[in-house]
């Protein structure tokens, strides 16, 4: 009777370890699929979200750009024209874990020119638009 | 964090461009765009990995030439300028992409990475080389006539068609092979696609290789999925579309046309009528006394008076003007200069009042009733054969309607046809007369003339 009760426990202590084992191996798999399908998702997402993005900035521009005067076209061409100096993101960047000569010099040229767009870009326009506010003051 | 304060920036991009839209609001505008953009480049900075040295080295060395361009222009050489700015921002984005090709970001180029890669890369040579030709051009370093042979559209077509297989075969192998191959195909193409247009069609070609220079931004956004690239790219792309746009409007043209029709050239065709008549010069006293006895005068600007830096001596004559009891405007037309809203810029240098600008709708209904028309250095943009000649190339072209004033005094160093290669049956009219030699001097002329 007892041996019968030991032999049977023994047995479903097997049975739980080879269940155990089992749910632990699914466990790692369902967690392996998720960590790809959440790769997936997040890679195929990123580029969906950065397309809709760049829609939706395409028409904001658009819609701002519509109503300027026409006496504001030149410090509105050259401040936008600053704005795309924004690459200046993207030389940084180049710059990161950067190695080799070809890359390092690629890179330089490319925070050289970004810089030079960017700051004369921004400065050029102030300029501008300096001239055209005082004489606003002199209308007020 | 870091895509916090990108958002952040993206903002200001935005509200700093809403802000550039009303003179009032402009210069606050420009320093909150600024704003942004020292944020993105800080942002960008938080991390490791850096290459301190030469970011150092390369923002000191792009700041010096920046910084001392935009304090030395003058204000008469503004296209030229802004030209070169947005041929160094185009020539970034297609470093900052063969770059990436070089040294991939994330270690593998993917597909989706090298399609914007090449854009980036093309696109940011195009606006280069593009960028260039209109400076030279503008610049007169060399000459703004259309450059026309035969087979030109072949070359371009086979270029752009290199280009397309080029970029096809790169997305197989990522080599970079296709890259230095994609960058000298660019350039060519930009050369070909501003070569044949003329000086007068520049406002159009700078407003879209503004355009340009934004896209290519955008595209070096795609590359490593930076959201404030991809709408600081996309807000420029739009705007200069949109400024495009309006510009081949105020010409009454489509943008294919400006694009490829050689306009100005010697055999665009349509040359238009031949003009009789005599053109009937004065001499500056002359001027004067119809000046004296004028009750109301507008005044159109051109590129001639940008050459010949006029723009403080006209000022001058319109106060004076002004006290003499005359009314006074400046009529600017969208397209007069080289750029869009050049006029303007002038005459804000020379403290113009504000209110004095309009526009041509606004001054034409009331020209018959004008007693006197000052042309300085127009030419295209007052010719009445855009109203009366169906066979000129410049038929349908809003223009100022000076030959209905009372008398129309054109300002002239001689009586060559304007840059677009047209005669102008103004010079000929009735009621015209033609003050020729230097704008500056015949304006200083009429200055002194007053003043004694």
């Amino acid at each position: 009777m007892l041996e019968e009760q030991i032999s049977l426990l023994e047995h479903l202590q097997r049975e739980l370890g080879l269940l155990k084992e089992a749910m632990l191996q699914h466990q790692a798999e369902m967690m392996e699929a998720a960590g790809e399908t959440a790769a997936a998702v997040s890679g195929g997402g990123n580029l969906g979200l950065t397309l809709f993005v760049f829609a939706l900035a395409i028409f904001l521009g658009v819609e701002l750009i519509t109503k300027v005067p026409s006496q504001l076209h030149t410090p509105l061409m050259s401040g936008s024209n600053a704005i795309s100096g924004i690459t200046i993101v993207g030389a940084l960047l180049a710059m990161q874990n950067v190695s080799g000569p070809a890359a390092i010099i690629l890179g330089l040229l490319a925070v050289i020119t970004a810089t030079v767009n960017v700051v004369g870009g921004y400065l050029v326009t102030d300029r501008m638009l300096g001239m055209f506010k005082s004489k606003k003051k002199e209308e007020v | 964090m870091q895509e916090f304060v990108y958002i952040i920036a993206s903002v200001l991009f935005i509200l700093g461009l809403k802000r550039l839209g009303s003179a009032g609001t402009a210069r606050q505008g420009n320093m909150l765009s600024a704003c942004g953009m020292g944020l993105a480049v800080v942002a960008t900075l938080v991390g490791s990995g850096f290459s301190w040295i030469w970011i150092l080295l390369g923002i000191a060395i792009g700041s010096a030439i920046g910084a001392v361009a935009a304090k030395k222009v003058p204000m008469t050489g503004m296209p030229e300028m802004v030209a070169l700015f947005n041929g160094s921002g185009g020539i970034a984005s297609l470093f900052v992409g063969w770059a990436s090709q070089v040294n991939p970001p994330g270690g593998q180029l993917t597909v989706a990475q090298a399609i914007p890669l090449y854009l980036a890369v093309v696109i940011g040579g195009v606006t280069f080389t593009g960028s260039m030709i209109a400076y030279l051009k503008l610049s007169e370093k060399i000459d703004g006539k259309p450059v026309q042979f035969k087979g030109q559209q072949i070359i371009s077509i086979a270029l752009l068609g290199a280009l397309l297989a080029g970029g096809l075969l790169f997305t197989f192998n990522f080599s970079g092979v296709w890259i230095v191959l994609a960058v000298l195909l660019s350039f060519a193409f930009g050369v070909m696609v501003v070569i044949p247009i003329g000086g007068a069609d520049m406002p159009v070609v700078i407003a879209l290789l503004n355009s340009y220079s934004g896209l290519a931004a955008c595209a070096a956004g795609f590359i490593i999925s930076n959201t404030v690239l991809i709408v600081a790219g996309a807000l420029v792309g739009a705007s200069g579309l949109i400024l495009t746009g309006i510009m081949c409007k105020a010409m009454n043209r489509s943008l294919s046309n400006v694009l490829f029709s050689g306009f100005g050239s010697a055999d665009a065709g349509g040359a238009g009528k031949d003009v009789e008549g005599e053109a009937k010069p004065i001499s500056a006293d002359d001027t004067y006394y119809i000046l004296e006895s004028a009750s109301s005068v507008v005044f159109v600007p051109g590129y001639g008076m940008a050459v010949a830096q006029a723009q403080h001596a006209v000022k001058e004559l319109g106060a004076l003007l002004e006290a003499n009891g005359c009314e006074v405007s400046f009529a600017i037309h969208p397209v007069a200069g080289r750029m869009p809203g050049h006029m303007n810029v002038l005459l804000a240098e020379a403290d113009v009042p504000y209110e004095q600008l309009v526009e041509p709708d606004d001054v034409n209904p009331n020209m018959a009733a004008t007693d006197v028309a000052i042309v300085i250095g127009a030419n295209d943009v007052v010719n009445p054969a855009a109203r009366t000649d169906e066979t000129s190339p410049l038929w349908g072209m809003p223009i100022i309607n000076v030959d209905l004033a009372k008398t129309c005094i054109v300002l002239k160093r001689s009586l060559r046809p304007g840059y677009a290669g047209v005669e102008n049956p103004l010079f000929f009219c009735e009621n015209t007369r033609m003050l020729l030699g230097d704008a500056k001097a015949s304006v200083q002329a009429l200055v002194t003339a007053f003043k004694e």
